[in-house]
């Protein structure tokens, strides 16, 4: 029991890192600009094709990430460049049918250019192993790497943010846009920059995760989903808020799975408690946010007041 | 009699006679056209019309839902296509437990619809703006894994129906023409209602509310209640168009409830004109013709559909309908 504990806690702690990454982008932009991005997840499902590609080019996991990184953020840029600049200043409701469209659009261009077809790669030989957490126990080392990687990039980030001086800029920016512009920032310039990282950071969790599970046209839309429900937790603009929710998030969806079944064994008979285990816990995310919007309907952490 | 409302209330509210005469000859000619169509079909077209036709009305149902909130009380719910889905299932399920009448299956699904558009309504309407939508979207994801779920009732692969509902224990609905007449008249009958709606009293103060929330608590309006009540009735209706839709298809399935078929909604009301009923009717009717000819052209018909939504968005602010006004507006103005 407690080995499957600690297993399922890494799990959920390596799911709730994933989401943050993608989240983050997300919930910068979000904050910055007021802008809510649809396609965000398509940005995601393009870094797993952009990873698999290179890597089969190059023969070499490593390089493949390293490739996409650069393709993923120039990806961005083209995609703000082209279609979400003309969109800040319209209301949520032109952002999300435009965003809609974006992803439609690079769905198909992706089922275009890769096929329909799922893709796998596969985990690179040197860190393929398992490696001993507690007493006889092992954990797959990549899944390891991938939670480290991910608190990684959450500490780099908050370097960003808070001691840099493009960071302090940008939480002006998330407090008061239009005060910053007035003090003479190019906020768009600012924007282009945060939107093409947002890429980035989303197109790293897709490289990252493309080896675990099947890279598809698909993938991004169920990250999307999960990810709007981790910036809503955490309030829209909050980094800290975007990492708590996401592991929060990470923990009770997987924890939830696992645990869920065996706890309402204890209350229910085993056919109700199945069926009951299989109707709550999908739900169980969903349950949280409406739980934490009905009470903080600004999220965890709200980065604006009054927003 | 959609002429006659909207002539005599539009022409109080708006000096420009030109554009509520394109109001209130959009809704008859649309009315025409469908109530003439299955003569076309008796004649010799393709009777698949009749289905395709069938489904716009179904689709444009529900989009006209959506328009009440989104585009009357600027309420984006991206969550309605749960709606649907509980109209879809109610009928779905009642007919699986020998149930077959129309009127009970109506029944059934605008009380769970009403039910759940309280509960949620309640909620979602403590929140604003882009967290109204992820609350709405939330809500929808749960309908749709609770449906997924339910393995009693065929869970992710769907619920089959043995036949139609019957209406007075008659199969009527058996015969496509009769169903399709069944759904025009249910059709007319939900633009009368929310038309009635919308230029009474309730429909001024949800404009108002929707136009300034601040302003209109400071004369004295409370929002929520006005706004809760629009969305429970979105929400019926909606679930009306589910029961029709599980009828027409005689399949239920959770892919009727995802959230791409919410944003589906959101896209024919949009591209259909917002804030104007009418707009829903030929935003469903564009979506679906769109998909049943491009399909044909090309099984990547969705990308020749995402270019032309990014299009209408940074180009085309009011849609359709502010097209069909640009055209036949024009020479009245003059």
């Amino acid at each position: 029991m407690t080995n499957l504990l600690v297993i399922q806690a890494l799990n959920g702690l390596q799911f709730g890192i994933l989401l943050f990454l993608v989240a983050a982008g997300l919930t910068l932009v979000f904050g910055v600009m007021d802008f809510i991005n649809l396609a965000h997840g398509v940005q995601y499902m393009i870094g797993a094709y952009l990873a698999v590609t290179f890597t089969q080019v190059t023969d070499s996991f490593l390089a493949g990430l390293l490739l996409a990184l650069p393709a993923a953020f120039a990806f961005g840029l083209v995609l703000e460049f082209l279609i979400f600049r003309h969109l800040y200043d319209r209301d949520h409701l032109d952002q999300v049918l435009a965003t809609f469209g974006v992803i439609l659009i690079l769905h198909e261009g992706v089922r275009i250019i890769w096929g329909a077809a799922p893709i796998s790669i596969a985990i690179p030989e040197a860190v393929s192993g398992s490696v001993p957490v507690l007493g006889q126990l092992r954990y797959p080392l990549y899944r390891l790497l991938i939670i480290v990687a991910g608190i990684a990039v959450a500490a780099g980030l908050y370097i960003f943010v808070q001691h840099t001086r493009t960071g302090m800029l940008l939480r002006a920016g998330a407090s008061n846009a239009p005060m910053v512009q007035a003090l003479g920032v190019d906020i768009r310039r600012l924007f282009m920059v945060i939107f093409g990282i947002g890429a980035m950071l989303a197109g790293f969790a897709g490289a990252m995760i493309a080896p675990i599970l099947s890279v598809e046209p698909n993938m991004g839309d169920g990250i999307l989903i999960l990810t709007f429900v981790v910036i809503v937790i955490g309030g829209i603009g909050s980094i800290k808020g975007a990492f708590v929710a996401a592991l929060l998030v990470g923990l009770v969806d997987t924890l939830g799975r696992s645990f869920g079944p065996i706890l309402l064994k204890v209350v229910f008979e085993p056919a109700t408690a199945s069926q009951v285990g299989r109707t709550l816990t999908p739900m169980l995310i969903y349950l949280l946010m409406a739980a934490i919007l009905f009470f903080r309907p600004a999220g965890l952490f709200p980065a604006k007041q009054g927003a | 009699m959609t002429q006659a409302t909207n002539t005599t209330s539009e022409k109080t509210e708006t000096p420009r006679r030109s554009l509520w005469r394109v109001e209130a000859a959009a809704p008859a000619c649309l009315a025409c056209l469908f109530a003439a169509l299955p003569l076309a079909t008796s004649l010799g077209a393709d009777p698949f019309y009749l289905v395709i036709a069938t489904r716009i009305m179904i689709f444009g149902l529900a989009a006209l839902s959506l328009d009440l909130i989104l585009g009357y009380g600027a309420m984006v719910s991206f969550g309605h296509a749960a709606f649907i889905g509980i109209g879809a299932y109610a009928a779905g399920i009642a007919a699986s437990h020998g149930v077959s009448d129309l009127l009970l299956h109506v029944l059934f699904a605008l009380a769970a619809a009403a039910a759940f558009a309280l509960v949620t309504g309640l909620i979602s309407l403590r929140t604003r703006g882009v967290y109204f939508i992820m609350i709405t979207l939330a809500f929808g994801q749960m309908a749709y894994f609770l449906m997924v779920s339910l393995s009693a009732y065929g869970g992710d692969d769907g619920l089959t129906l043995q036949a139609r509902s019957t209406l007075f224990g008659q199969a009527w609905l058996e015969n496509d023409v009769f169903f399709y007449y069944v759904v025009l008249a249910i059709l007319l009958l939900c633009f009368w209602f929310a038309n009635c709606t919308l230029q009474a009293r309730f429909g001024r103060v949800l404009r108002g509310t929707r136009d300034n929330a601040e302003r209109m608590q400071a004369i004295g309006f409370e929002p929520l209640p006005y706004q809760l009540t629009a969305y429970v009735v979105a929400g019926t209706i909606a679930a009306l168009a589910g029961v029709l839709l599980a009828n027409q298809a005689e399949f239920v399935s959770p892919a009727y409830m995802t959230w791409q078929r919410s944003g589906e909604l959101i896209m024919m009301v949009v591209v259909g004109g917002i804030g104007t009923l009418t707009g829903g009717i030929l935003g469903a009717a564009i979506f679906l013709l769109l998909e049943e000819f491009l399909s044909a052209f090309s099984h990547h018909w969705k990308l020749g559909l995402g270019i032309i939504l990014v299009l209408i968005v940074l180009h085309g602010k009011s849609g359709m309908h502010g097209i069909l006004v640009d055209l036949f507006g024009k020479r009245d103005k003059r």
